[in-house]
């Protein structure tokens, strides 16, 4: 294997894990902070992917504009949802919940369908994210660098903001204990749809920046819902680092099998799934409940 | 986390005043298709084999709590395990379908000792991921199993060595209805046993059971054979009748579509299998007839509108109605 196969290897690795993780960070804060299995997640990412290649034709808006518009867009369109749909089924059963955020997924790719067609809509990326550039050595490509960069941002924003900031200190006390933090004054119910939406934002970040990885289409919603639900899992709900570490894992595997033996790449994906879950049901960095 | 199922009302399961209701309903609605639909025989043989992979699936879920997203596995290999000894043995149909039963309970057993020591979501992700493995083994796999074209060329022999398996499809249709009528009475049996107490019992508090001295894991290994058997007769079936064995059976949508139709009907009693399995087809069929997209926004609606104002499901509807009139009537009674 030479040296330059191991670095495409590792730079794609690195570059997938990033947008998994930036799409699944909200979902993983779902289910640990709200406590809902929220299958409809991926449709957030999807309606950013298409918010961001629509608004360029829609408005006239510039690509960088577009990417900001969407994923604001996508967060204020998070907002009800939590509110009038979601917040009924906190204290249900996760089946019920299930099957609810399926029927929301579903109505989105119906949706996706008859506004966007069925086929692959390209999601436009910046000039100046385009083409690669060289360093030493070899050429990479801009687009797998920013990713890289902006999944680190994300991780190191989000560790911040839960560590260190007085919104953070609300999210872990609502975590650990709701109804102590509600009885100490803390507003939970707003403190759920602040972070919902922040989710929502970051999957629709993960799809935009995605694209080119994760194809933006209409049933996107339903096909990477495995993958997403895989990435939590195997991470364990509501942390941080287990999103990010479980995304390098995961991703790491599909991707360098799929460069070196490529139809076992997704028998691999599920296989390391699967182990990981028997050794740790609560997923690598989850608490045991 | 919160479990999987939300706990019902009462443990025993209740008696009703007419025990196979169930049965001759299905037997007089199956009947009465046959005349009257009798151009679309091949949908409403699918519905009856989709009817049993529900009873499955709401044997494993409604009686002992296990949430699966990935009863596919056990349908198909159901369905593969009948294909191929049609292919490579026998063409005879019930053998088949033992084939098919005997199938769907190893691969129960085998991924059941494994996944069944996890609950909540854990349990959901290792069912899915039991399902996509299978999935991906058989795609791989292309010399046995045909790949992604599926598993053809093989021949049924006529039904007890007598009924052809005809073009129109109503000895198919007719096996069909039989097998379910077999299974729904079997299944119910074992649900008004010692045997499906014990499984609910597990269902709404497992540690109690554990205290008591049941053994909880073998039990839930048991059910989840069980469960395996039935859905693989359902695959079984499934693929004697269509004559293709196709990786559809094995995809995540067959495992989520289950799921909501079992979940849709009420997960309390098997009636609701049936209720939400005629639902969904219902509408799939008719809503997919009108735009490809649009019985996706339908089902979407439909699931919402359930969730949110019949959380037991259609069965619930039925329930109040019965209830309503039962009510009624004892009052008319006590009033006289």
């Amino acid at each position: 294997m030479s040296l330059e196969l191991v670095g495409n290897i590792a730079l794609d690795s690195v570059a997938y894990a990033m947008i998994l993780f930036m799409i699944t960070i909200g979902l993983s804060m779902t289910m640990g902070l709200l406590r809902i299995v929220n299958l409809a997640h991926g449709a957030f990412a999807m309606m950013g992917g298409f918010l961001a290649a629509s608004l360029p034709s829609w408005l006239g808006t510039s690509t960088w504009v577009s990417i900001v518009v969407a994923v604001a867009a996508v967060a204020l369109l998070a907002l009800p949802v939590e509110r009038w749909l979601l917040r009924r089924f906190y204290g249900r059963g996760e089946l019920d919940q299930m099957l609810v955020t399926i029927g929301f997924m579903f109505i989105c790719v119906a949706l996706a369908n008859t506004v966007f067609g069925s086929g692959i809509v390209s999601v436009p990326l910046p000039s100046a994210l385009q083409g690669s550039v060289e360093i030493g050595p070899r050429l990479l490509q801009k687009h797998r660098i920013f990713v890289m960069l902006l999944g680190l941002a994300v991780l190191g924003i989000l560790w911040f903001a839960v560590e260190r900031s007085s919104f953070g200190i609300k999210v872990r006390a609502a975590v650990d204990n709701a109804a102590i933090a509600q009885a100490i004054g803390i507003d939970t119910a707003r403190v759920y749809a602040i972070a919902f939406c922040i989710g929502a934002a970051l999957a629709a970040l993960g799809g935009i920046v995605g694209a080119e990885l994760l194809p933006m289409e209409a049933s996107y919603a339903s096909k990477y819902l495995v993958l997403f639900l895989a990435v939590v899992a195997v991470g364990g709900q509501g942390t941080l680092f287990g999103s990010f570490v479980a995304a390098l894992l995961l991703g790491g595997v599909e991707t360098t099998v799929k460069y070196l033996l490529p139809q076992v790449s997704s028998i691999a994906f599920f296989l390391t799934m699967f182990l990981v879950l028997l050794v740790r049901p609560q997923g690598l960095f989850g608490r045991r409940v | 986390m919160k479990e999987a199922v939300p706990a019902a009302s009462s443990v025993p399961a209740p008696r009703r005043p007419f025990p196979l209701l169930q049965e001759a309903c299905i037997a007089v609605v199956a009947l009465a298709c046959l005349f009257l639909l009798d151009d679309n025989l091949s949908l409403l043989t699918n519905i009856a084999a989709m009817c049993i992979l529900a009873l499955s699936l709401n044997f494993i879920l409604g009686q002992a709590g296990i949430a699966s997203m990935g009863h596919a596995a056990l349908f198909g290999a159901g369905g593969y395990g009948a294909g191929l000894f049609a292919l490579h043995v026998s063409g005879s149909p019930l053998s088949g379908l033992l084939v098919g039963a005997c199938a769907g309970a190893a691969v129960a057993l085998a991924s059941g000792a494994l996944l069944l020591r996890a609950r909540g979501l854990t349990l959901v992700m290792l069912t899915i991921a039991t399902a996509q493995l299978l999935f991906e083994l058989v795609n791989w796999q292309r010399d046995i199993t045909g790949g992604d074209d599926g598993l053809t060329s093989f021949t049924i022999s006529p039904l007890l060595g007598r009924f052809e398996f005809d073009f129109i499809g109503r000895t198919g249709y007719l096996y069909a209805v039989a097998v379910l009528l077999v299974v729904s009475v079997a299944l119910r049996l074992l649900v008004n046993s010692p045997f499906g107490l014990t499984s609910r019992a597990i269902r709404l508090d497992a540690s109690r059971v554990e205290t008591m001295g049941g053994r909880v894991y073998l039990h839930l290994l048991a059910v989840y054979v069980i469960g395996g058997a039935v859905a693989g007769v359902a695959g079984a079936l499934m693929v004697q009748t269509t004559s293709v064995a196709s990786l559809s059976m094995l995809d995540f949508n067959l495992s989520a579509s289950v799921l909501i139709m079992v979940v849709l009907g009420g997960i309390q009693r098997p009636a609701g299998a049936i209720l939400g399995t005629i639902t969904y087809m219902a509408i799939h069929h008719v809503a997919s007839g009108l735009s490809p997209h649009h019985w996706l926004f339908v089902i979407g609606v439909l699931l919402i509108a359930v969730m949110v104002a019949l959380p037991g499901g259609l069965l619930e509807l039925w329930d109040r109605a019965v209830a309503r009139t039962w009510g009624r009537r004892a009052r008319a009674h006590h009033a006289g």
